[in-house]
């Protein structure tokens, strides 16, 4: 387990601070309506929130040219796409398998897009779109664009092969790739220590000359220090890089994972909360009177009652027609029909 | 515009170097394709050509570079992945099947995927168990995807542009038995074979001989043959398997009222299976005679030539088969 790292001093402006906060409270409200969802029949399949790891896609995504730079994840995918500035009832829409959603309903909650924000899904194989995002660093650099790409992925997927063919090809290659490993501690609901033989992940880099940290991803300040510095040097140096984000998974690995005491013990996820990224950025602004209590609670309250919101609009959007299904098969043709 | 002589490797090769020139976004990576020529020579003198910017030599990493290349394809590039033979992109079927035929759906036709994986099919010559498959079958099952296999160095050739025009991804299935069949090929006219359009290759009225790559051949020496028996067969070789072009297909049972498809992939549960299901569904009351089948033997091809022979179809198969429905 990481250590908590110290807080460095705070180089962010006022309006800066206000926003990771609010973008943590945002995805935490979102994530909590998109469990409600799932429980009430209204998300089926299978959905994966970010709850306790916000700091991690707050700090990385707020150090990009947003528009410009890609990003692509695996299936835990609702927080990217709400701060690359994705509409919010767009993606619940989405998630509920509706015809207003990113997808007219045809993705579901592992398979989000927003194509022309630069956010590249959504991918439901574990490690499967390691090399589609050295592709798109590949697509980038062969044009001699300065985009950088941001390829999450999990503990989980740092252990599949097709993860070190592509890191061997984007070392090869140069490729302006940041793989983020984020180490929640567990694959679904297998420990870092019983799937990884080295569980220092971000060593995944070493044998590859790639260069590699450890960093930590519960302290929104931290990562967005860390996170600036590795995106500015990366775009200029047209390399790729290996990062592991140590936080962690408050939330169990699936809305279905009903019984996260089988994989780890109560004592364990208490002390995780003391980690929790959100507590830990309000202590932040409390102790260096930043923010007031009054504040803080007022933007939690709007919060809520925007994630109602949000959910109540995706809600009236309509089921999709029947007749949709053949739609986007193929881009100019249809396949062939009936049963 | 000049005709040239030519033979389907190079007719592959030609069609790559017009399209290379006409659109800096087409780029061709595999194992071996640059300074080693390529395996099956198809790519020879494209990286001198080109370098290593368009000519990407890769490490022996299919599923990893086919990933690359459907990233790349996202981005708005059109690549071109040769597979040393198609046995190997067996180890990349996660990336084709279940990332590359599926983006455009799942993103609700927000990204598209320009990718073209060519490479060879089929059995060679006593390369055995692991280096013989016909994987044709596998992808045409997969929507999402677009199959062809021409039999032609005409086909290849105008095939091949129309692959790497499609915004989806193409599998273009060749046959190490073909890349020295000649054909005339008229150059830089951007000649081009649409997807679906099946080719009658030989007209007849008794019998339909229904095929693709290389055993159209196969078909049209047997077919010579049924002609001293009295046996008017028509060819028909169907090259896109995805569309498939059923009209054409029907058309022929309609005249003939027989029908044999012959393919060298395994017998059972083959993208030859399917075509005999649709002729069944769609032309059962056309038909005079049970739909023959003509199809690789089930075993995992085996390495002496006589075993192998064994396995792969050949006129003396098709013509017993046609005999048997007469």
């Amino acid at each position: 387990m990481a250590s908590p790292a110290k807080m460095k001093p705070n180089q962010e402006s006022p309006a800066n601070l206000e926003l990771f906060y609010r973008q943590m409270v945002q995805i935490r409200a979102f994530e909590t309506r998109c469990n409600t969802a799932y429980r009430t029949g209204k998300a089926g399949g299978y959905l994966h929130v970010y709850i306790g790891m916000e700091a991690t896609a707050v700090g990385w995504l707020n150090s990009l040219r947003l528009g410009w730079d890609y990003v692509i994840t695996a299936y835990r995918d609702h927080a990217q796409p709400l701060i690359m500035g994705s509409d919010p009832v767009k993606i619940m829409a989405e998630i509920m398998g509706r015809k207003d959603g990113y997808s007219q309903g045809k993705g579901g909650s592992m398979h989000l897009y927003d194509i022309k924000r630069g956010f590249f899904g959504g991918w439901g194989i574990v490690g499967g779109h390691t090399p589609l995002g050295a592709g798109l660093a590949f697509g980038s650099k062969y044009k001699g664009e300065d985009r950088v790409t941001l390829n999450f992925l999990g503990d989980g997927a740092a252990n599949a092969g097709v993860f070190f063919e592509t890191l061997n090809m984007a070392a090869l290659w140069d490729l302006p790739c940041i793989f983020i490993i984020e180490n929640n501690e567990f694959a679904m609901g297998t420990r870092l220590e019983y799937h990884a033989a080295d569980t220092e992940l971000a060593k995944r880099g070493y044998p590859f000359g790639i260069k590699h940290e450890r960093l930590d991803g519960m302290d929104v300040l931290q990562v967005r220090q860390d996170a600036q510095r590795i995106i500015d040097w990366v775009r200029v140096n047209q390399k790729p890089y290996v990062v592991e984000i140590m936080n962690y998974r408050f939330a169990g690995h699936g809305a279905a994972d009903n019984d996260r005491q089988l994989y780890r013990t109560k004592e364990e996820e208490d002390e995780a909360q003391k980690r929790d990224p959100i507590a830990r950025m309000e202590n932040f602004l409390r102790g260096n009177n930043l923010m007031t209590e009054e504040k803080m609670e007022a933007i939690r309250d709007e919060y809520d009652v925007w994630a109602d919101d949000v959910m109540e609009k995706a809600d009236a959007s309509p089921h999709p027609d029947p007749s949709e299904v053949y739609d986007n098969v193929y881009t100019d043709m249809m396949p062939e029909a009936g049963h | 515009m000049p005709t040239v002589e030519m033979t389907y490797r190079e007719a592959l090769r030609a069609c790559i170097i017009e399209e290379m020139d006409a659109n800096e976004s087409v780029f061709v990576m595999g194992e071996d394709i640059g300074r080693y020529q390529g395996t099956f020579r198809v790519t020879q003198g494209l990286f001198d050509k080109y370098g290593p910017k368009r000519i990407i030599d890769t490490p022996i990493v299919e599923p990893g570079f086919t990933g690359i290349a459907i990233g790349a394809a996202m981005t708005g590039l059109r690549p071109i992945v040769e597979m040393m033979t198609m046995s190997f992109s067996i180890l990349a079927l996660d990336q084709i099947i279940n990332h590359a035929a599926k983006i455009h759906y799942m993103t609700g036709g927000q990204a598209k995927v320009p990718l073209v994986v060519r490479g060879p099919g089929g059995a060679a010559n006593q390369l055995s168990a692991q280096h013989s498959h016909s994987m044709e079958g596998w992808y045409a099952h997969t929507p999402g995807l677009k199959v062809v296999a021409p039999a032609t160095a005409e086909d290849a050739y105008g095939m091949l542009r129309t692959a790497i025009h499609d915004d989806n991804p193409v599998i273009f299935t060749e046959n190490p038995g073909l890349y020295s069949v000649k054909g005339s090929i008229e150059l830089d006219n951007g000649y081009a074979v649409p997807f679906g359009k099946a080719r009658v290759a030989k007209e007849g009225s008794d019998i339909s001989l229904i095929a693709y790559s290389r055993m159209v051949h196969v078909c049209e020496k047997a077919a010579e043959e049924l002609e001293t028996l009295g046996i008017s067969a028509e060819v028909i070789d169907v090259r896109s398997l995805l569309p498939l072009d059923t009209e054409t297909i029907f058309a022929s049972v309609a005249k003939t009222h027989r029908a044999v498809v012959v393919y060298e992939d395994w017998k059972s549960g083959s993208f030859g299976a399917e075509i005999a299901a649709r002729i069944g569904e769609e032309c059962f009351d056309e038909l005079d005679a049970p739909i023959g089948r003509v199809g690789g033997l089930n075993v995992p091809m085996p390495y002496s030539r006589v075993l192998e022979l064994e396995c792969i179809p050949n006129e003396n198969d098709v013509i017993a088969a046609v005999q048997k429905l007469a």
